[in-house]
């Protein structure tokens, strides 16, 4: 009897699996689908965009500086050992910009953004809001998810540029003024190493991870359950379910790019 | 009986959710510009049965006819249509508070692109006067607004569009009685006005009175009980008598545990 109990607890949580995750792609492919699909709410999507673009720029700049500036400090103890000091130029532009740049700007906008649109939604669910919309001839899907979604598609590869660029600049400003690199030469190195595909490729993931936080964030608030506690409930996972996607989808999609 | 056709018409209406049966065949006739109230003790199944009309619950089985036509059986346009002639006045009013109170009242017209949004403005502040709320307000926040100035706004959204049939649901539940017996004359001279057909949920039995011409009350699913809205006090029924008068004992056991 136990063992036939742990196989159907095995199963639950299997099938469990299935179901959540067939709700989740029915939800990101109507999502997805009312982006083309008129009629569109160009006002929401400017919000949207604003919101997750515009406002989440702070918190990505210096998240990029610092992280560039570590970058360069920590490779050069490193790369010094093999006499390779040049290296470290490459080293801080090709991390940058097609790892640390978008990986950290998506985690970074996955606990501002996600953590927001969670909120909004899921009061908006528990309050009655979005069948309110429903009632007043507006898809809910089309008025709150589709705006969002593509909002997220767009702000998140602008939000990498700045990424990039203040990346590379915070490890160059450590490589020139405290390691004593000669400054040319580290401007040379840089251009010398990096290619448009590592960009490209940054730039692309970083698409990718703009539409999972928007649609965790919307996913999560839509089903949000029972008032204040089913609305945190729903913020928790859709940071956490956002995070989680983001470092999963970054090694698929590196995968992808790069293992030829 | 037979002689006109009634606005909606509800024929062995069920829904259940997982094992709990909500709705259990409700059969309803709601005459055309009439207002039909329903009561019922929480739980019986009163939002729901509002949802299915509204299509935002499906039902499990079952009619639901509007102006005869049969609702379920139409394509998404078709249901779309008919749902967008359909006001609704939510329990907490439901207001957009991401909107100014003027958009939340114009959305229904935004959205059915019937007009601009200079003209929407326009509109809002005519409707929010029928409501007896000065243009200005038009241009708060909905969280500015005290809980029956919320009741207004909301009524004042759900009547912008002029829709043919108006749902409340507990209008004057959290209102002192005063604001209460406002918000049923406001409800009772829109319906009036519009010629609409009304249905609405209430705890509340002078508002039932007030609002009604006729009323049912629901009980575990069913309709126990049809009549005049001002029999309602008076109706023989034990059960009817016993959730009227609010008596603890009576055929009604509240299941308080199970």
């Amino acid at each position: 009897m136990l063992a036939l109990d742990f196989v159907a607890a095995i199963g639950r949580l299997l099938l469990g699996a299935c179901t959540a995750s067939g709700r989740l792609a029915l939800f990101a492919l109507s999502g997805l689908s009312h982006i083309v699909r008129p009629p569109f709410y160009g006002r929401m999507f400017l919000r949207a965009l604003v919101e997750i673009g515009y406002f989440s720029l702070p918190v990505v700049a210096l998240t990029a500086v610092f992280t560039g500036m570590v970058l360069a400090l920590q490779s050069s103890t490193g790369l010094a050992r093999f006499s390779a000091d040049s290296a470290v130029a490459s080293l801080v532009v090709l991390s940058v910009t097609r790892e640390l740049g978008p990986v950290l700007a998506g985690l970074m906008v996955a606990g501002r953004v996600g953590a927001a649109i969670a909120a909004e939604i899921g009061t908006m669910r528990v309050t009655d809001q979005i069948d309110a919309l429903s009632t007043l001839s507006t898809n809910p899907m089309k008025y709150l998810v589709a705006p969002r979604l593509l909002a997220g598609l767009i702000a998140l590869p602008l939000l990498v540029v700045v990424a990039d660029i203040l990346g590379v600049l915070g490890g160059f400003i450590i490589a020139v003024v405290k390691l004593g690199f000669n400054t040319e030469t580290y401007i040379v190195n840089t251009l010398n190493f990096v290619q448009a595909d590592d960009v490209i490729s940054g730039l692309a993931k970083a698409a990718v991870f703009g539409v999972l936080i928007t649609l965790m964030g919307c996913y999560q608030g839509y089903n949000s359950r029972g008032g204040a506690q089913g609305v945190g409930a729903a913020t928790t996972s859709a940071v956490v379910a956002a995070s989680v996607l983001i470092l999963a989808f970054d090694y698929v999609l590196t995968e992808l790019f790069f293992a030829r | 009986m037979s002689a006109a056709l009634p606005k909606i018409r509800l024929r062995g209406l069920s829904k259940s959710f997982g094992d709990k049966l909500v709705l259990d065949g409700i059969d309803l006739d709601v005459a055309a510009s009439s207002s039909m109230v329903i009561i019922g003790g929480s739980g019986s199944g009163k939002s729901v049965l509002i949802k299915c009309i509204l299509g935002l619950i499906e039902p499990d089985s079952g009619t639901i006819e509007i102006d005869g036509v049969d609702v379920l059986r139409q394509d998404r346009g078709k249901r779309e249509a008919i749902r967008g002639n359909i006001g609704m006045l939510f329990q907490n009013g439901a207001l957009f508070d991401s909107l100014p109170v003027w958009e939340n009242v114009a959305f229904g017209l935004l959205a059915q692109n019937r007009c601009t949004r200079a003209q929407g403005r326009e509109k809002a502040a005519e409707v929010l006067s029928q409501v007896g709320l000065a243009a200005s307000v038009g241009d708060l926040q909905p969280s500015e607004l005290s809980g029956g100035m919320q009741k207004r706004v909301g009524l004042a959204r759900a009547i912008a569009a002029q829709p043919d049939i108006l749902f409340f649901d507990e209008p004057t539940t959290g209102l002192d009685p005063i604001m209460g017996a406002v918000i049923d004359g406001l409800i009772v001279d829109c319906v009036k006005r519009m010629g609409s057909t009304a249905i609405a949920i209430t705890h509340d039995m002078l508002s039932a009175q007030r609002i009604g011409d006729r009323a049912a009350m629901l009980h575990k699913g069913r309709i126990i009980w049809e009549g005049a809205a001002s029999e309602l006090m008076t109706s023989d029924n034990p059960m009817v008598d016993q959730f009227t008068h609010g008596r603890r004992e009576g055929p009604i056991q509240m299941e308080l545990r199970k």
